[in-house]
């Protein structure tokens, strides 16, 4: 028994040393400054940027609120707002689009031949795999005033001026759909390829229709595919920093542009610091629901 | 039922988006690499074939420079990523549960789970601190801050492979008095083996690619590739842009590939 339990705890200590190495590394570059920007909320900024030290909670007051520059009230900042709801918005959008296109895909790529699958999963793979920044900027090619759309349109005589797409909500919402596609359909196949094909032969045997085999046994099998799709799909996108910049220009921001700004030209340093643990609790939030999602998933009655 | 080829598994509809799908995922990077062999100024009109905008970019010292520091920086966070990352698979799989090792997968998946941006403020205020406090400005921060998050994408395949094999080979090592190194020298590392290659593999496509916190880290004079591009975008874009892409493009499907053949034979 004392042997026994000596070896175990002699186990755990050796799991821990194989692990230090990494968990101080990740601490030191990526869990622990986190620590530092959450005190920062709650500083003063500095004139020329980063911050004065005293405790101030203006940082997150002013997430919401704006101070009046004349007799000093605070009102709601609707340029904030407004930031807020266009980051919301296009990512649950993103969201729809992407489980719309992508979960017929998912479906097409689980239902193929083995050999098939193995090609056209590797197809989805390495647009995922691909460089944001390049995929954000092929579509910024197909977008632009020059772009394969306009030009195509125009040869074809179906417009005169180009449609102006670029630097809009628009083309910040296309850019995302199309750079968070593959994130969808990852998890939807890997939830399809688990999916026992002869229960949708019993629900037609059943006189089932289409529609209600979609709707009554395949979609309630696949939720935790569904769940981890959308979370997947939907937390890069409310903190997008690449994709906006390069296809919203500077009036289209979202909550990562606007959390770079306070950092820039902002120099608020309190608030930019406030404004990504916001994000960072929403996130985390998130993700709560997924892993309740996930561990109902597992049961078979779920 | 009058539908002789009614299948099951067939959903109308269905394979025209997925189709439609694929072709709108590849036909902007097609384009993409298309153009960068055109012999013209443009992103858009087609003016003949040529390579002069891969000469041109090869030529561009701002490009090379950046290139270089891309594969320092990649290099060296994968190796040191992928190396401790081995070591945490190690200590963490293959054993009953022990206490503290959810706070280690936890720690270990932080960055996937982080937003980017977030990671990206909270290094630029710490090694801000850091540079004022030690004067240090080198490429350190950069391989630090692509270390921490490759250190996942490493330990996902090496976990995985890890967990594929069972400990009897081990055992029969130990059995035969074979010491803890030898044993892990010669039975467990060749067996892990491409599991860490794939890790490393995955790891250096991660850094090579990274955007966001490459940029928030940089101080001036450290454009990796893609910050350089992120920059270049702002002004009128040439086919430049496509070539240095195409190489990057390149480079990530070949590594892709040999981690598909890597990860597909089953050891």
């Amino acid at each position: 028994m004392s042997m026994e339990s000596e070896a175990r705890s002699r186990q755990t200590r050796r799991a821990w040393a194989l692990s230090t190495p990494a968990l101080l590394l990740l601490f030191l570059a990526a869990a622990g400054p986190l620590l530092i920007v959450l005190v920062y909320s709650f500083l003063l900024p500095g004139k020329y940027g980063n911050v004065e030290w005293g405790f101030s909670l203006d940082g997150w007051r002013g997430i919401l609120y704006s101070r009046d520059i004349f007799d000093g009230s605070l009102k709601l900042a609707d340029a904030h707002l407004t930031i807020f709801w266009r980051s919301v918005k296009l990512s649950l959008l993103t969201t729809i689009i992407t489980f719309v296109v992508g979960f017929p895909t998912a479906w097409f790529i689980a239902t193929r031949a083995p050999k098939a699958r193995a090609m056209w999963l590797f197809l989805i793979t390495i647009p995922f795999w691909t460089n944001l920044l390049i995929r954000t900027f092929a579509i910024n090619e197909v977008l632009r005033n020059e772009g394969i759309v306009n030009t195509v349109l125009t040869k074809a005589g179906l417009i005169d001026a180009p449609i102006r797409m670029i630097n809009t909500d628009f083309a910040v919402l296309v850019g995302m759909a199309y750079v968070y596609l593959p994130l969808m359909v990852l998890p939807l196949f890997a939830a399809i390829d688990r999916f026992d094909m002869k229960l949708l032969e019993a629900g037609y045997d059943l006189y089932a229709s289409r529609m209600a085999v979609l709707r009554r046994v395949i979609l309630p099998i696949v939720k935790p595919g569904i769940v981890a799709g959308s979370i997947l799909v939907f937390v890069p996108s409310l903190g997008a920093y690449v994709t906006p910049r390069v296809l919203g220009g500077g009036k289209n921001m979202m909550i990562g542009n606007f959390i770079e700004l306070q950092f820039g030209q902002g120099r608020n340093w309190p608030l930019g610091a406030a404004l990504s643990m916001a994000l960072l609790m929403i996130v985390m939030v998130a993700l709560l629901v997924y892993v309740r999602a996930a561990t109902k998933g597992s049961n078979p009655h779920g | 039922m009058a539908d002789r080829n009614f299948s099951a598994t067939r959903i109308p509809g269905f394979a025209t988006i997925a189709v439609a799908a694929f072709v709108v995922l590849y036909l902007p990077i097609f384009t993409l690499v298309i153009y960068a062999f055109n012999a013209g100024q443009s992103i858009a009109v087609w003016e003949g074939i040529s390579f002069h905008w891969f000469a041109k970019a090869w030529a561009n010292e701002a490009v090379k420079s950046a290139t270089l520091r891309s594969l320092i920086i990649a290099v060296s966070a994968s190796a040191i990523a992928t190396s401790v990352a081995t070591m945490a698979a190690l200590g963490t799989t293959r054993r009953p549960a022990f206490r503290g090792q959810t706070f280690i997968y936890v720690m270990i998946n932080q960055p996937l789970m982080v937003p980017e941006i977030v990671t990206a403020v909270a290094l630029l205020i710490f090694f801000g601190v850091i540079k004022q406090a030690t004067g240090y400005q080198g490429l350190g921060y950069l391989i630090l801050a692509h270390t921490a998050f490759c250190i996942p994408f490493a330990y996902l395949p090496i976990r995985a492979r890890l967990e594929g094999m069972d400990l009897s080979l081990e055992t029969a090592a130990a059995d035969l008095y074979a010491s803890d190194w030898q044993t892990f020298r010669f039975v467990t590392l060749p067996l892990l083996f491409p599991g860490i290659i794939a890790g490393a593999m995955l790891a250096f496509v991660i850094s090579l690619d990274d955007v966001v916190i490459t940029e928030f880290v940089k101080a001036g004079g450290q454009d990796t590739l893609p910050t350089y591009m992120l920059g270049q975008m702002r002004r009128a874009i040439t086919p430049e842009v496509n070539a240095i892409s195409t190489g990057l493009l390149a480079l990530t499907v070949v590594l892709l590939t040999a981690f598909f053949l890597l990860t597909r034979k089953k050891g």
